[in-house]
């Protein structure tokens, strides 16, 4: 009998991927095991609409109806253990195991932890939907919430925890916030909208010590300053989920190691998402690992492609995007690989910074503004970006250039 | 109901474009196509109630600004994940230069 298809990792990848290798004409078996109790589900909306709306509830990607419907099996609150590649056979924490023809990891990633004494119950950190219920019990006027670290995650909780009116401390070690991957001046537009709404951010701050009562936790900041919150939310990145892939004997280097097919060194065992690193062709092979939603969704798509034998190579630019009070950010590429900065203003104070490489080839592009007022554009870079297209300077500098009109160039 | 209503006149959008228009509480996207036709969707994406007006439009197909859902505007039909629903389409007419859509 065949084995089929087995996906560990039941989030946006793994669920994305169960119903790619369906849509793709697959028929025999397809199971998913998540260690998680739900459905899988968007993540995006855990750090917004999960803190802020009324009724609090997941986004599933799919109903059990549809996974039953297209004869997906989906495990819940499961974790495997151990991979017996020879065998091709999965353990499971509950005993059992499943065999399996082609085998795709998509385990994602975890928060990283604060290596610091002193964390007790009230210091929590924010990936799963259980995880927002938590920290949502305790974002109501008045309370006061301290936020370590002033990236996404974080600055995207404090814009939700100051919508119901907590008091919103965020500490960043570095000199500014969204250090990682965010030109300066869009920063610095993020850090004053924040300001406006009221809260107090405190970069460069390392943590001196960190005590938790049970009731309330102390923070002490390098410079002595002390910040007494009934929460502590911990966002300072995340770490892929590899010890499986580890302990089975593939490589790792920054996330599963896979190849331009998503394929680990064993032709049967593909990565996708958060938990695997891959070669990047738009930057001539550049090994990335890239922790956002949209990657996950098109990643567990081309993993189900391949795992099919398609083997066709990943070629997507990288992109996301983050919602804070009425500004939305956008990226298209990695801002890293750009050594000069082309300025495009939009309407309404929205501009897009476009990263340009030392020959002159547009490598990313960085946008912010009121509600979608950058989408557009930026998508369009994003286009361009994939084209290895080197558009005219003033061409994109200028508004009434259409972004377009390069394209067809 | 069938009532025509005027969305907008001709040239207020550009080929290969799309526009927002309001009426009586409902929101709506009109899109002018490379080959010089109208058509009209629901205003929003069925994701997550995006405004498509916001997106990018190539060919027949519009992308949601927020998610890259995609839908045929012409049809309604969804181009894959993360949508999965169509998008309601209304009739599209132009006359004397103004653009009318069937809302009824």
């Amino acid at each position: 009998m065949q084995a089929g298809m087995l996906i560990i990792g039941a989030g946006e990848c793994g669920g994305r991927a169960a119903l790619a290798l369906r849509d793709l004409g697959f028929e025999g078996p397809v199971t998913l095991v998540g260690d998680e109790p739900h459905l899988p589900y968007e993540r995006p909306p855990l750090s917004k609409e999960a803190m802020t709306g009324t009724a609090p509830a997941i986004k599933a990607i799919a109903t059990d109806a549809l996974f039953a419907e297209r004869s997906i099996r989906h495990i819940h609150s499961v974790r495997a253990v151990a991979i017996d590649r020879a065998g091709h056979v999965v353990q499971l924490s509950d005993g059992s195991s499943l065999s399996y023809d082609k085998l795709l990891l998509a385990t994602g990633s975890v928060p990283r932890q604060l290596p610091m004494p002193g964390l007790g119950g009230r210091c929590v950190y924010l990936r799963t939907f259980n995880d927002a219920l938590a920290i949502r019990a305790h974002l109501s006027a008045g309370n006061r919430v301290a936020i370590i670290g002033g990236g996404f995650i974080g600055l995207e909780l404090a814009a939700s925890a100051r919508k119901l009116g907590a008091t919103v401390t965020v500490i960043e070690a570095q000199p500014r916030i969204l250090m990682r991957g965010v030109p300066a001046e869009i920063a610095e537009i993020i850090h004053k909208a924040h300001e406006a709404e009221g809260v107090t951010i405190r970069t460069g701050q390392g943590i001196a010590a960190i005590a938790d009562d049970g009731k309330e936790v102390a923070i002490t900041l390098a410079d002595g300053q002390r910040i007494v919150a009934d929460l502590v939310v911990i966002g300072i990145g995340a770490v892929p989920v590899t010890a499986l892939a580890a302990e089975a004997g593939l490589a790792i280097d920054n996330g599963i190691a896979v190849d331009e097919h998503l394929r680990t060194a064993d032709p049967d065992i593909f990565a996708a998402g958060d938990c695997c690193s891959f070669p990047l062709a738009v930057y001539g092979g550049r090994r990335v690992r890239l922790e956002a939603w949209r990657n996950a969704q098109e990643q567990g798509a081309l993993a189900a492609k391949n795992m099919l034998g398609a083997g066709e190579a990943h070629a997507a630019v990288p992109w996301f995007w983050s919602d804070q009070y009425g500004l939305t950010l956008q990226i298209a590429g990695l801002s890293d690989e750009g050594k000069s900065i082309v300025r495009r203003d939009l309407d309404d104070g929205a501009f897009i910074l476009f990263h340009l490489a030392e020959d002159g080839r547009l490598v990313a592009a960085s946008g912010i503004g009121p509600g979608n007022a950058v989408a557009r554009d930026i998508r369009l870079a994003e286009m361009l970006i994939a084209k290895r297209a080197s558009p005219a300077p003033e061409a994109l500098g200028a508004q009434a250039v259409k972004l377009k009109s390069l394209l067809a160039a | 109901m069938s009532d025509w209503v005027e969305a907008c006149a001709a040239g207020d959008i550009d080929e290969e474009d799309v526009m927002r228009f309001d009426h009586s509480g409902r929101t709506f996207a009109i899109y002018r196509s490379p080959d010089d036709e109208y058509f009209a969707t629901d205003g929003l994406c069925t994701h997550e109630k995006v405004h498509l007006a916001d997106g990018l439009v190539m060919d027949d197909i519009i992308e949601c600004p927020k998610h890259n859902g995609r839908f045929n505007y012409k049809t309604g039909d969804a181009r894959g994940a993360p949508v999965c629903v169509n998008l309601k389409t209304y009739p599209v007419k132009v006359d004397a230069g103004k653009i009318l859509i069937q809302i009824g």
